[in-house]
């Protein structure tokens, strides 16, 4: 087991990182050329005496790729957050149907990443999407709008899709935390005559946050490294390029290798960075909350 | 009393909209892949007329069927070979006491949550070194990534809640380490290994970014693949009733699979969640 985690993710995660310190081309990956961290940042003199910075830190189209990545992770994460939590309130209550309604809820869910993004961009067509055709009649929208294709509105689609997709993974964990808290908490609370709001934020909450948290930093790690919905349904946008789309097109589609695994290095770091940063971050809130 | 009605009323649209949201887009994708011609532009909410044309299509040009038939390959394989790493795995991080056990079980885990770009060059790069590259070999390899160490978290977790005394009645009697495992454990821990083994079967399905690296002929494409890259006949035309077929066709005994097993799935997810 040890020996095929080591094969197929350390030692890869090896070779990556000397890729990035090297000229490698993909079609002759073997006659590679040390080149430091000329990938990263290196200054160019030319003939002429005039000079020009290059390298992955100073390109615009990076930090683009990065800025794409936090602004998805963060806004789509946030609203993930808040609808799971209401779909985990909706199942977590005593009706009838409610098996129904979990089933129905983990269609998305199982639904395969390619297919949804394949199924909404039809939706979100602009010419024959339903979507305008439903936002037209309700006269929310004056005229059709080209939701994947205009600059404006791409990472808004990628946004909706992805909370689409991943709410029900949200709510199961959510859910999970919430049928661990004892129900005679909530009778006292009933006994007591506490408001129903106060009991969510007094007794729901501070309970459920552990599995929150947990629920957060899986979906966050999940979206930061986001590729294939976004290269399926907003190809070749600016607006939308995540790090890992732009660390492949490198890789596979310019040719340079070397360039690409330097920017796979670097989202590697990104994410490892984040995730310290928010468990130490969480860490210290919960302490601080028992306090 | 009219207060009580208003918020059972109030709640039951709540739940019709979770409901259609999360129904709806899949059921449109069905009514569009039985349209045919140019009924497909016509947007509507019901069907007005069943036509399987688009499924012939889909089955009968092009490889898609061979692609089903990747997928279907791997994916098994993958759940196969996880399982058996993945139980042995399990027993010697859950009984063998050695130094670094939790440190060990904690790097496994952040392997799963990997930017799978940053492997992506190396694997490249070792795929086309073993002679693997565009076979389904190369994407059983890679995809062992992220089944293995999920799959040996959720056993491992599962596998400490058994009582020792069993083991060690087998040991007593002169069982070996691997019939301990073979004979002991894997009938205990069947409900578990359904579940790891249906969430690594799902992942390998669903898998997209090494798929589409790791093949390069049409033959050799897993499902995935196969529907992102779905052409029309002209360069500007996309051929969406084609599209909607072939997606409802890979996802309707995915989604069978995950409404017969639904416990057990949402176990497995909320026992990888709760403990990590």
């Amino acid at each position: 087991m040890l020996v095929v985690l080591t094969a197929v993710a350390a030692w890869p995660l090896l070779r990556t990182i000397y890729f990035g310190f090297t000229d490698a081309s993909l079609a002759d990956i073997g006659s590679a050329r040390w080149v430091g961290f000329g990938n990263y940042y290196s200054v160019v003199m030319l003939p002429s005496g005039a000079s020009f910075q290059d390298g992955l830190l100073v390109d615009p189209g990076w930090w683009q790729a990065v800025w794409n990545t936090v602004r998805f992770t963060v806004i789509s994460v946030s609203l993930e957050t808040v609808l799971g939590m209401i779909v985990a309130l909706v199942l977590n209550a005593e009706f009838r149907g409610r098996g129904l309604v979990r089933a129905a809820v983990l269609v998305p869910w199982a639904i395969p990443t390619i297919v949804s993004a394949k199924m909404w961009a039809w939706m979100l067509n602009d010419q024959f999407g339903i979507l305008n055709d439903i936002l037209l009649s309700l006269g929310l929208i004056s005229e059709k709008i080209a939701w994947t294709a205009s600059p404006d509105t791409a990472m808004i689609a990628v946004i909706i899709v992805d909370v689409w997709k991943s709410t029900p993974f949200m709510a199961l964990l959510i859910l999970a935390g919430l049928q661990m808290i004892p129900g005679d908490l909530y009778e006292a609370a009933q006994i007591d005559d506490v408001p129903p709001w106060k009991v969510f934020w007094k007794v729901t909450l501070p309970l459920v946050q552990p599995a929150l948290m947990v629920a957060i930093i899986f979906r966050g790690l999940d979206s930061l490294r986001v590729f294939d919905l976004i290269y399926v349904l907003t190809p070749n946008n600016q607006q939308t390029r995540s790090m890992s789309v732009y660390a492949r097109e490198y890789l596979f589609d310019f040719d340079r290798f070397g360039y690409g695994s330097a920017a796979s290095t670097l989202v590697f770091l990104t994410i490892a960075i984040l995730t310290v940063a928010y468990v130490t971050a969480g860490r210290v809130s919960i302490s601080g909350a028992q306090r | 009393m009219i207060a009580g009605l208003i918020k059972r009323a109030a709640f039951y649209t709540l739940v019709g909209v979770i409901v259609v949201a999360a129904v709806f887009p899949f059921y449109y994708a069905i009514l569009t892949s039985l349209k045919s011609g140019t009924a497909l532009f016509d947007v509507g909410y019901w069907p007005t007329s069943v036509s399987l044309v688009n499924y012939v299509t889909v089955l009968s040009t092009g490889t898609f069927l061979r692609n089903i038939g990747n997928s279907l390959l791997i994916a098994l394989a993958v759940v196969i070979l996880s399982l058996l790493l993945g139980v042995t795995a399990a027993y010697a991080l859950s009984r063998v006491n050695f130094r670094g056990r939790s440190l060990l079980l904690l790097t496994i885990l952040s392997v799963s949550m990997f930017p799978q770009i940053a492997v992506l060059a190396g694997l490249f790069e070792l795929i086309r070194a073993l002679g693997v590259y565009n076979t389904p070999f190369a994407l059983i390899f890679a995809y062992m990534i992220f089944t293995l160490p999920f799959t040996v978290w959720v056993l491992t977790a599962f596998m400490r809640d058994l009582p020792v005394e069993i083991e060690e009645a087998a040991i007593i009697d002169g069982a070996t380490p691997w019939i301990i495992v073979s004979k002991v454990f894997v009938p205990l821990m069947w409900p578990a290994m359904v579940t790891t083994g249906l969430l690594a079967f799902i992942a390998a399905w669903n898998e997209f970014l090494f798929a589409l690296t790791f093949t390069a002929s049409s033959s050799q494409r897993t499902v995935p693949v196969a529907i992102a890259l779905l052409g029309g006949a002209g360069q500007f035309e996309i051929p969406w009733g084609n599209i909607m077929a072939a997606s409802v066709i890979v996802t309707v005994p995915l989604l069978v699979l995950v409404l017969v097993f639904q416990r057990k799935i949402v176990a497995g997810l909320t026992l990888g969640g709760v403990k990590g």
